[in-house]
């Protein structure tokens, strides 16, 4: 598959998702700077987590402007497989391709640790690696992650089962107890009414090597992958060491580093 | 023309930031206080002459990126500026 991850300026987490998708799953990976107009036939896009645009306004406000996603709405609306991690969770709502919006987290505190999350719907293209109802360990890093709808909107995601994930109990129990940031129904995770645009507050791409002792990730994105073989050693593949540059391409007319 | 906006979260969204500095004042000594409601305040200046033109404009600045209408909502003042001419 041909994945692109779009970079924004403030975001941080573009090169993990590259990184795993790339030299854990054989991937192919553009990173595709935010000034850019077109996606240039992706397969899948990845809006990382991070800080876009210094979360100013509100976290993924200034970022759903950018010249790339009026390129990325088109491609969702056309069906196309956008995942939002995080940040790109939050750009996701502020965009209106999925539904609600972020608060603080109840207590204000920026949340970093590893959190259960339980796969509520395992039949989607983003989970059909999980069975349904696993309980899986992934960590958040956030300060806005405190997920909120009107009640018509909460029922009609119950209804459609587009609440992906939810914060739980390691033995799946979603208690207040396990919501880290005060989530409305301990939303951890949404997809869109067409199943095609996911967005999660957690990390998998942070939890997705046995070398950094988390593999609970690695299926989401394993899920998205269709008729690509899985390379089957991670350590081997990392052994050469290689710049940036050559392990994904970056596609940029201004360089990062430029205009912003 | 200036346009002073004022963004506020909609009543019974809770507001964690106005109620941990209704504490504050609280611990402080303020015990009239009854409610804290934190929000946002914007400054804009419009080179439109027209003040139905600049605040139709406003008006989608608002509605388009300044609030988040799921949870805020948002008055505005206009004000004439000497107008810049460019």
């Amino acid at each position: 598959m041909n994945w692109g991850v779009i970079v924004f300026p403030g975001s941080n987490c573009d090169r993990d998702a590259a990184y795993v998708l790339t030299e854990s799953l054989g991937q192919r990976v553009d990173l595709i700077w935010h000034q850019e107009t077109s996606l240039n036939g992706k397969d899948a896009i990845v809006l990382p987590g991070g800080f876009s645009y210094g979360d100013y306004l509100r976290s993924g406000a200034v970022a759903q402007f950018s010249p790339i996603m009026a390129a990325v709405k088109d491609f969702a609306r056309d069906g196309g497989i956008v995942l939002g991690i995080c940040n790109g969770f939050q750009i996701l709502l502020e965009m209106g391709l999925l539904p609600g919006t972020m608060r603080p987290n109840v207590g204000l505190s920026f949340v970093c640790k590893d959190v259960w999350v339980k796969v509520e719907n395992a039949d989607t293209p983003f989970t059909r690696a999980y069975k349904s109802g696993q309980v899986i360990r992934l960590p958040i890093a956030h300060a806005e992650g405190n997920y909120y709808a009107d009640p018509v909107t909460v029922s009609s995601l119950r209804a459609n089962a587009q609440i992906v994930f939810r914060y739980c109990e390691a033995d799946g129990t979603p208690t207040e107890r396990a919501n880290p940031n005060g989530s409305l129904d301990n939303v951890a995770g949404i997809q869109n009414a067409a199943g095609n645009v996911l967005g999660l507050m957690p990390h998998p791409e942070r939890g997705a090597e046995s070398i950094l002792g988390n593999e609970d990730g690695r299926l989401l994105f394993h899920s998205l992958i269709n008729a690509v073989p899985v390379r089957e050693s991670v350590q081997e593949s990392t052994k050469k060491s290689r710049k940036d540059d050559e392990r994904y391409r970056i596609i940029a007319v201004t360089q990062p580093d430029g205009d912003r | 023309m200036k346009a002073k906006i004022y963004i506020t979260l909609k009543a019974g969204i809770v507001d964690p930031q106005g109620r941990a500095i209704q504490q504050s004042l609280a611990t402080l000594g303020f015990s009239t206080v009854n409610d804290v409601r934190v929000g946002k305040f914007l400054e804009i200046e419009v080179n439109e002459e027209n003040p139905a033109e600049a605040e139709t404009q406003i008006k989608a600045m608002c509605e388009k990126l300044l609030t988040n209408t799921v949870i805020e909502e948002y008055r505005y003042e206009l004000e004439t500026l000497p107008l810049v001419k460019p």
